[in-house]
């Protein structure tokens, strides 16, 4: 599998590309700034791409506008945005297209390497991978509105773990319960706030977010 | 609508006109009470008696803005907050006030208002009364006028039969005609005449401009010094330490690694453990320095990602021109935070507004909140800590939160827009 990333500094991006390569990822470049990664996304289309937000020579989000820019070139693009501080404005136009194959996550998360990878490979097969900071921050936000009141304490963990873009099969094993225990709680949690139940793992986790984000959505000035 | 607004002014004219003549009273009473003041008994009286003067020369200066448009502004100095008590309190007060040289001028301004003020606020009222007379002299009571004193002159024209008390009817409309043109300007005139003695002289306005700065200066740098503090604080008693123990444990690791691999698993947990929570901390301050959303996105953003944050829900509307300075943009985006979280925790809102715009040079910013009211810029408040930090920049705050809500705090900072930073 063949990987795009994007870090400026120095020790993570050669950290990051060790950690890839220990997995056996194929690093098609490695590069240190916007207008690098814009041409690398362009002209070498990885499967997947591991973007720091801020990137030179403006140090803003200049990561994350490229990575927007590509995926509008090329819809469902996958890429897996890292930064130092995750904010739910962010998560939010990440998701924006609901065309899923995206990733959010904090530096920190790279500290485990099986969960980071496993994040990495969710994102480039069309999957999600929201950070936990992001969910928690979202389901705090929404526990005060009557259809999340009736969830179970026990069918939110399994919310919490859905919406960070985990399969039925890594949240039974989180949890330690079988998969079908996961599937029925999954199909309530659909039943009890309204939402359409489907088969595609990567569409719920989205109409789970999307839920989430919805209480307050307002709309967003760019 | 036109004629009814001249009529008033007359009718202004007579007002102002009365208020000179108390000019007359102030004036003596404020100059015994200094007189006074070598026998003791003025250093109590002058304080009051200053500040009558005041209120009598700041109902001119409303009075100006309001009738006729013009602004006059206030010169006084700000009053010292730290006065003592007693008597000694009341002799620097005394003292206070007249090394203030506004006094002086007011005192001065009594002078010119209470002769030229008040014959020139009087001309604005006479004309049409005066010009009534015509008319009601040549309605007969030019008779008995004449036959007791001879001839009796109205303006220019000497009254001696129904025919020039016909004349002076004429007249006596076109002077009201006259003075319904002038009156309106004859106020205007009391006023501009006003504002020379009571509006700030330029070299006073520097003084005040001077001691504002300094005071201003002064409290950004101990802002700035207790800030810098509290984040060595923080980097001392957070990630610093946790550093610490992660080094520590990384050599007891490397002692324990063939001895008991599985004491030193726990311990490499443990490590991580520790560098992730140092991560958070310094995320955590980063966020109190210079929030990131801030750096990259600018305020709008910035107020957004905030208003994301809070557990109440808050409508964030935002209309600015790019970007702004980042000292200001970072003294706006803290003073909301701030406002935003007293309001979410003190006020029992259910809902927040948030509305920045920029116009007319000003960044003016409002936040409402629909809960129990009675916020106030009380000394030593959260709010007055905020007024403060935005007076470096000179923005001023103003709080309306009556009892039962709603709160309205609003802010404004002057300030333009910048260029954005260069992009790819």
């Amino acid at each position: 599998m063949r990987v795009v990333v994007a870090e400026d500094l120095f020790l993570l991006r050669d950290g990051l590309v060790r950690m890839l390569e220990a997995y056996d990822f194929e690093i098609a470049a490695a590069v240190e700034s916007g207008p690098e990664l814009t041409r690398a996304l362009a002209e070498l289309k990885p499967d997947v791409a591991v973007v720091d937000v801020r990137l030179p020579p403006s140090f803003t989000d200049e990561g994350l506008q490229c990575a927007l820019a590509a995926r509008r070139e090329r819809p469902g693009l996958p890429v897996l945005v890292l930064s130092q501080h995750v904010e739910q404005l962010y998560a939010r136009e990440l998701l924006a297209d609901g065309s899923g194959g995206i990733g959010y996550l904090l530096k920190d998360r790279v500290f485990d390497a099986d969960q980071f990878i496993d994040a990495v490979r969710r994102v480039s097969e069309g999957g999600t991978a929201m950070d936990p900071q992001v969910i928690s921050q979202l389901l705090t936000r929404r526990s005060q509105d009557r259809p999340m009141g009736h969830l179970t304490p026990r069918e939110r963990e399994v919310m919490e773990l859905m919406a960070q873009g985990r399969s039925n099969a890594a949240i039974a094993a989180q949890l330690v319960v079988t998969e079908r225990a996961v599937a029925k709680h999954t199909s309530n949690i659909f039943g009890k706030l309204g939402l359409p139940q489907s088969d595609d793992d990567n569409r719920r986790v989205l109409a789970v977010l999307a839920y989430l984000d919805r209480g307050r959505a307002e709309p967003n000035g760019r | 609508m036109k004629v009814r607004k001249r009529l008033s002014a007359c009718v202004q004219g007579l007002g102002v006109s009365v208020l000179a003549l108390m000019s007359i009273v102030v004036s003596v009473l404020t100059v015994l009470s200094i007189a006074f003041i070598p026998l003791g008994l003025g250093v109590l009286t002058t304080p009051a008696m200053v500040g009558v003067l005041r209120k009598h020369a700041n109902q001119r200066r409303l009075l100006a803005a309001k009738w006729s448009g013009v602004q006059i502004r206030m010169p006084y100095r700000p009053l010292p907050h730290d006065r003592r008590s007693g008597i000694t309190g009341q002799v620097e007060l005394c003292t206070f006030l007249l090394k203030d040289p506004a006094t002086w001028r007011d005192l001065l301004w009594l002078q010119v208002d209470m002769t030229a003020g008040y014959v020139i606020a009087l001309l604005a009222f006479a004309f049409p009364p005066y010009g009534v007379e015509g008319s009601v002299l040549a309605a007969g009571v030019w008779e008995p006028i004449v036959d007791a004193g001879g001839t009796y002159w109205y303006a220019f024209v000497p009254v001696t039969s129904q025919g020039t008390a016909n004349l002076a009817a004429l007249t006596g409309i076109g002077l009201i005609a006259l003075g319904l043109f002038v009156s309106p300007l004859l106020l205007r005139t009391h006023f501009l005449l006003a504002g020379a003695f009571l509006a700030p002289t330029p070299q006073m306005t520097l003084a005040a401009r001077v001691e504002r700065l300094t005071e201003t200066r002064t409290d950004a740098v101990d802002t700035s010094a207790a800030e810098l503090r509290r984040i060595e604080r923080d980097l001392h008693d957070g990630a610093q330490a946790r550093l610490v123990a992660m080094g520590m444990s990384l050599g007891t690791i490397e002692a324990l690694i063939e001895k008991d691999p599985a004491k030193a698993k726990e311990l490499l947990a443990a490590a991580r453990t520790n560098s992730a929570e140092a991560l958070a901390e310094l995320r955590d301050l980063v966020r109190g320095i210079h929030p990131p959303v801030l750096a990259e996105r600018g305020l709008g953003d910035a107020v957004r990602a905030l208003a994301l944050r809070m557990t109440i829900p808050v409508e964030t509307e935002v209309e600015v021109p790019g970007r702004f300075a980042e000292p200001v943009e970072a003294a706006a985006y803290f003073a909301i935070s701030e406002i935003l979280t007293n309001a979410a925790k003190h006020s029992g809102a259910a809902r927040m507004w948030l509305d920045i715009h920029h116009e007319a040079g000003m960044l003016r910013i409002a936040v409402t909140d629909n809960g129990n009211g009675g916020a106030s810029v009380a000394q030593g408040g959260g709010l007055s800590g905020i007024e403060r930090r935005l007076g470096t920049f000179d923005g001023v705050l103003a709080v309306s939160s009556p009892p039962g809500g709603p709160t309205m705090v609003t802010m404004e900072i002057p300030c333009a827009p910048v260029a954005p930073r260069p992009t790819v």
